[in-house]
């Protein structure tokens, strides 16, 4: 349950359109069902009273939305942010991908969101409703009377368990009291892969990856991924929007994109949210952040806003090529 | 009988202004290095991009290496500084998945250096062929 409410924020969204600071805002609405959110512009009162909402799965991360909602707004936009989401603002404004003279941002904090999937895994289909109360998330299935409890805490999101920071990086106004950065476990995954043998590795990620049918999602809601021409789309790249012909394709194109973003993946977790098809792309992520980490120093994304990222920096000290993998398994 | 003997694939991006002029060294001097080595001339070690490493590999690569200036050495100052970054995250990112270690490299070889070149391409093309083909990132529809 979010700490802070939907009336909060309707209230200070409201305040900032009438007096004229912003022109838009952008928040969540409802979707086809409860758990589906969607990303939304308002642009009245009338409107955030009747379709605003703030619940555990406003997961969606609006940093990226700003780049071409910026552009198309001739004022400036109200854009609420969680923790997590004022990496990727701060990692956009690195990149000069927007302008911030043109965006309001407030910071919400955010007790954790809700995983969709791990709902059904506990209430199966024919979900109807589900009303965020308390600790305790009511499901409203098709088939029971009576709703099913489910304690928050067991359906938390995969990124919110290992959330690594409650601190906002970047905001004009805050709302509700300031977090801190965490310790989170989040490379305790990656190290129990390191540690397989490189055929347990390999079966995993077969696995893993053949199950992709590029539907480009995890791209498309990637606040790194903000290239206006993506070699994911040149028809000649071989892997253009097309389900993968066979395990070549899947391996490449989950290679590439997560290397496109090494040094300036914030983290966020969305591209692991929106994967329909449950593919853990984190850990492709958080490899690349935690050897990152290894060999060239701790570097949080975003964290700082005008950073050098890693892979557009050296040092003529840094680690050979060949040495990586000594020092992995002397780690080990 | 007649056995037949495997000889893997390997590409070798090679800077111009060193590991390249390294490679014609080590012809003048009549060295020898397996002939399965392809080599692929580029202005630097940097123009590789990780892209062209797969795609070696979908093409039916069964190893990868990449020869730069040495450290400090870079025609353009600071191209292999980069590179050295980048195959280190990359060629630890294809450990993560599985893929032999061993078919990926990256040397310095200057272009003095004839000799070490073709101790490397020796070194390198017996460590791939005791690997074998390279199973893990091939592509069949290229596989004649
Ligand atoms: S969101 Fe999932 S299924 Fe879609 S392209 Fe990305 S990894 Fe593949
Ligand atoms: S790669 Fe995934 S976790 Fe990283 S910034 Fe993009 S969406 Fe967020
Ligand atoms: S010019 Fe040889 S590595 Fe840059």
């Amino acid at each position: 349950m979010q700490k802070i409410t939907r009336e909060q924020l309707i209230e200070k969204a409201s305040a900032l359109l009438a007096d004229g600071t912003v022109k838009q805002v952008l928040g969540w609405a409802k979707g086809e069902f409860d758990y589906d959110i969607t990303p939304a512009v308002f642009e009245s009162a009338e409107e955030l009273n009747a379709n605003f909402v703030w619940s555990d799965f406003c997961g969606a991360n609006f940093s990226k939305y700003l780049v071409s909602k910026t552009r198309k707004c001739d004022g400036k936009i109200l854009v609420f942010l969680k923790p997590c989401d004022t990496y990727s603002f701060n990692q956009l404004l690195t990149e000069h991908r927007f302008d911030r003279e043109k965006v309001y941002a407030v910071g919400i904090p955010c007790e954790g969101m809700a995983d969709i999937a791990k709902i059904k895994e506990i209430c199966a289909d024919g979900i109807a409703s589900i009303d965020c109360e308390g600790d305790a998330l009511k499901v409203h299935t098709l088939y029971d009377d009576e709703p099913v409890c489910v304690p928050a805490a067991d359906v938390l999101a995969e990124r919110c368990v290992n959330c690594k920071s409650k601190k906002h990086v970047a905001y004009d106004e805050l709302l509700g009291e300031e977090g801190e950065v965490l310790d989170s476990a989040r490379f305790d995954e990656v190290a129990k892969l390191e540690a397989m043998t490189p055929d347990e590795r390999f079966a995993f990620w077969q696995g893993e990856l053949s199950r992709c049918i590029r539907c480009n999602a995890c791209r498309n809601v990637c606040p790194a991924c903000t290239c206006e021409k993506c070699v994911f789309d040149n028809p000649n790249s071989g892997v253009e929007n097309k389900s993968p012909a066979n395990s070549f394709e899947e391996k490449m194109f989950h290679i590439i994109r997560a290397f496109h973003v090494a040094g300036r993946c914030t983290d966020c977790g969305e591209c692991s949210r929106v994967c329909p098809q449950h593919i853990p792309l984190h850990l492709l992520n958080r490899k690349f952040i935690k050897d990152i980490d290894n060999f060239y120093g701790e570097y949080q994304a975003g964290a700082e806003e005008g950073s050098r990222a890693p892979l557009v920096d050296y040092t003529t000290e840094d680690i050979e090529p060949g040495e990586v993998f000594d020092r992995r398994d002397t780690d080990a | 009988m007649q056995v037949n003997e495997y000889k893997p694939l390997i590409v070798a991006f090679c800077c111009n202004w060193c590991s390249y002029a390294g490679a014609d060294l080590a012809g003048n001097n009549r060295l020898n290095y397996p002939a399965e080595v392809k080599i692929i001339r580029v202005p630097c070690s940097c123009r590789v991009n990780p892209m062209f490493v797969l795609r070696a590999f979908q093409r039916g690569a069964d190893g990868v290496i990449i020869c730069g200036c040495h450290p400090g050495d870079c025609h353009y100052t600071s191209g292999n500084y980069f590179t050295r970054r980048r195959m280190a995250l990359l060629f630890s990112m294809l450990d993560y998945l599985g893929i032999e270690k061993e078919r990926t490299r990256v040397e310095w070889v200057s272009a003095a250096e004839g000799a070490k070149f073709a101790a490397t391409m020796n070194d390198f093309v017996e460590k791939v062929t005791a690997l074998g083909e390279n199973k893990r990132l091939e592509d069949l529809r290229c596989k004649k």
